[in-house]
């Protein structure tokens, strides 16, 4: 069923992206048009994706950081309730919460305005390339959270208590200590979210409808818009190599590991 | 004197001189502990405004029958739009009968495919194991976009474009990754030593199966049906391409609404989609324990 449902049409994808629609012959035609067309949205896709997996990485380390070594119950307490909220908001949700949210007059400007933190003609609409990174990240920080906390939380409390004790700040502990022992949990996370960031359609279509957008909207946009199956196949082709290198990364890093045990 | 001795100025003023050196440190320890209290305090609360933020604006616009800038707050409230979204004739009602049954029939095809395959993952001795394993964790490693326009391709030669079957089969394949891992984790936690035990006082193989194995694994096997309940009901990019435009999704309707600038719909349809997603994530630790969590991928 796997190979019905995604071997074939992977390699109908492959055939397709690399056949001259004319003559049938091997040939890079359909990549040039995607280059010629959409240059500018694969670097804007590997900007978005790039800076998301990053902000979500950096957030993610912070709230399981305190989860694992704060020493006020109740803040414990509380981020524990809290940070899971998201983790099976589905992607289509979250885009039109953040469509209303961040527009020029949703939520967030009203709140600031309303706390008199920023006068009303500064309000801007963050619904472009700011809206979808804040919307990924919203969307994966539970995600990532929920993995390196359950990681922090399985590793020897023993170092962590021996580093306090030789009056390692808390900070260093989290970096030097616990860090390096969950590196492997948090690589996991970030190229899971990596991938699945990349294959998001209903985000950037929501959240920023304009130019530029992101690889999938393209793609769907040749195939409903035209039915070039040709370029868009190209462009899908671009987003396995970004995630494929992606991949290869995690495993060189799972190889070096191994060959060091 | 009435006032409490701490209260009077006096007081604070001859603090120095009655205990130098030592009731500063501790009015500087004390205050700077209040200061992180705060910092704490409104720390959180940015927080759990930017997490909660999002959602409070989809539950105003569920109810806002009226809401035009510049003004901060819906003009009036009502529930005119739950009305429309709930009479039984609408839209919603028969995507939501849509939605509801493709995922109980993707549910059911994953767990076909996923009892055996994950029994097998975790118990037989398959040589090609890590491989198989790798085969089901591929879809999610891959951009899915690119794949589903070429199984709408495929699915278009074949008539399958706009039924249920298609987007089950679509939603079943994306679904397979989580149940299989999930399932092969939950056989794996189950205690060899009990089948062995039923073994040996008379118990054939598929007895033992039934009568031990799949009641103890049963736990991370429904874990992975509500997964899979859930991935069908929320999914949109697969349905976008195979399920356009006989079949309306939950998810599609969403879009639709509010693409077309209809956000009272697209809420609360979003707010629908929201419930099960919450639920689950407040019960998951309850069917998902740690020793099969460990497992997982293993």
């Amino acid at each position: 069923m796997i190979g019905a449902l995604f071997l074939y049409p992977l390699g109908y994808s492959l055939a397709t992206a690399f056949t001259d629609p004319g003559s049938g012959f091997l040939s890079l035609v359909h990549f040039e048009k995607a280059y010629e067309l959409y240059s500018t949205d694969i670097a804007f896709t590997l900007f978005i994706v790039i800076v998301s997996t990053l902000l979500t990485a950096l957030i993610s380390i912070i709230i399981a950081g305190i989860l694992t070594l704060s020493e006020t119950p109740w803040l414990v307490t509380a981020l524990r309730n809290l940070y899971r909220w998201p983790l099976f908001i589905p992607f289509i949700v979250a885009a039109q919460c953040m469509r209303t949210f961040l527009a020029k007059n949703g939520l967030m400007n009203n709140s600031l305005v309303g706390l008199g933190l920023m006068e009303p003609l500064q309000a801007t609409s963050f619904l472009d390339w700011r809206g979808i990174i804040i919307t990924f990240v919203w969307k994966q920080v539970p995600f990532v959270t929920l993995m390196l906390a359950g990681a922090m939380a399985s590793i020897d409390r023993a170092t962590i208590e021996a580093g306090r004790n030789l009056g390692a700040s808390r900070l260093r502990v989290l970096i030097e200590l616990v860090l390096p022992q969950v590196a492997q949990t948090l690589l996991v996370g970030l190229v899971l979210s990596f991938v699945t960031m990349l294959s998001v359609l209903s985000v950037p279509m929501m959240v920023a409808g304009s130019q530029p957008t992101m690889l999938t909207v393209d793609m769907a946009f040749r195939i409903n818009s035209y039915g070039d199956y040709g370029t868009a196949n190209a462009l899908g082709v671009i987003s396995y190599l970004i995630a494929g290198t992606v991949a290869w990364i995690y495993l060189r890093h799972n190889m070096k590991r191994e060959a060091q045990a | 004197m009435t006032a409490p001795m701490w209260s009077s100025p006096t007081r604070v003023n001859a603090l120095p001189t009655l205990s130098p050196g030592q009731a500063p440190s501790v009015l500087r320890l004390r205050s700077w502990s209040l200061g992180s209290t705060i910092l704490k305090i409104i720390g959180l609360a940015i927080f759990a405004f930017l997490l909660f933020g999002p959602l409070a604006n989809l539950v105003l616009w569920s109810v806002a029958e009226r809401w035009y800038t510049p003004y901060k707050l819906p003009v009036t409230y009502g529930m005119r739009y739950w009305e429309t979204v709930f009479r039984p004739t609408g839209d919603a009602m028969a995507s939501l009968l849509t939605s509801v049954s493709i995922a109980c029939l993707t549910v059911m095809v994953a767990l076909v495919v996923s009892v055996p395959a994950g029994y097998a993952l975790a118990r037989l001795k398959l040589p090609w194991r890590t491989a198989l394993m790798i085969l089901f964790l591929l879809p999610q490693a891959f951009p899915s976009v690119a794949i589903y326009i070429n199984v709408a391709r495929v699915f278009y030669g074949l008539g399958l474009t706009g039924t249920i079957t298609g987007v089950v089969l679509v939603h079943a394949a994306h679904g397979l990754v989580y149940s299989v891992w999930i399932a092969a984790a939950a056989f794996a936690a189950v205690d060899k030593d009990l089948e062995l035990a039923a073994r040996n006082i008379g118990a054939s193989p598929l007895r033992t199966f039934f009568t031990i194995t799949l009641p103890l694994a049963s736990p991370g096997i429904m874990a992975s049906a509500i997964f899979v309940f859930l991935e069908s009901l929320d999914e949109f990019t697969g349905t976008f391409f195979v399920g356009v435009p006989q079949v309306t999704t939950l998810p599609l309707l969403l879009y639709n609404a509010s693409m077309g600038g209809n956000y009272q719909i697209a809420s609360i349809t979003a707010l629908i989609l929201l419930v099960p997603s919450v639920l689950f994530m407040l019960v998951i630790e309850r069917f998902l324990k740690a020793d099969v969590l460990s497992k997982v991928g293993q």
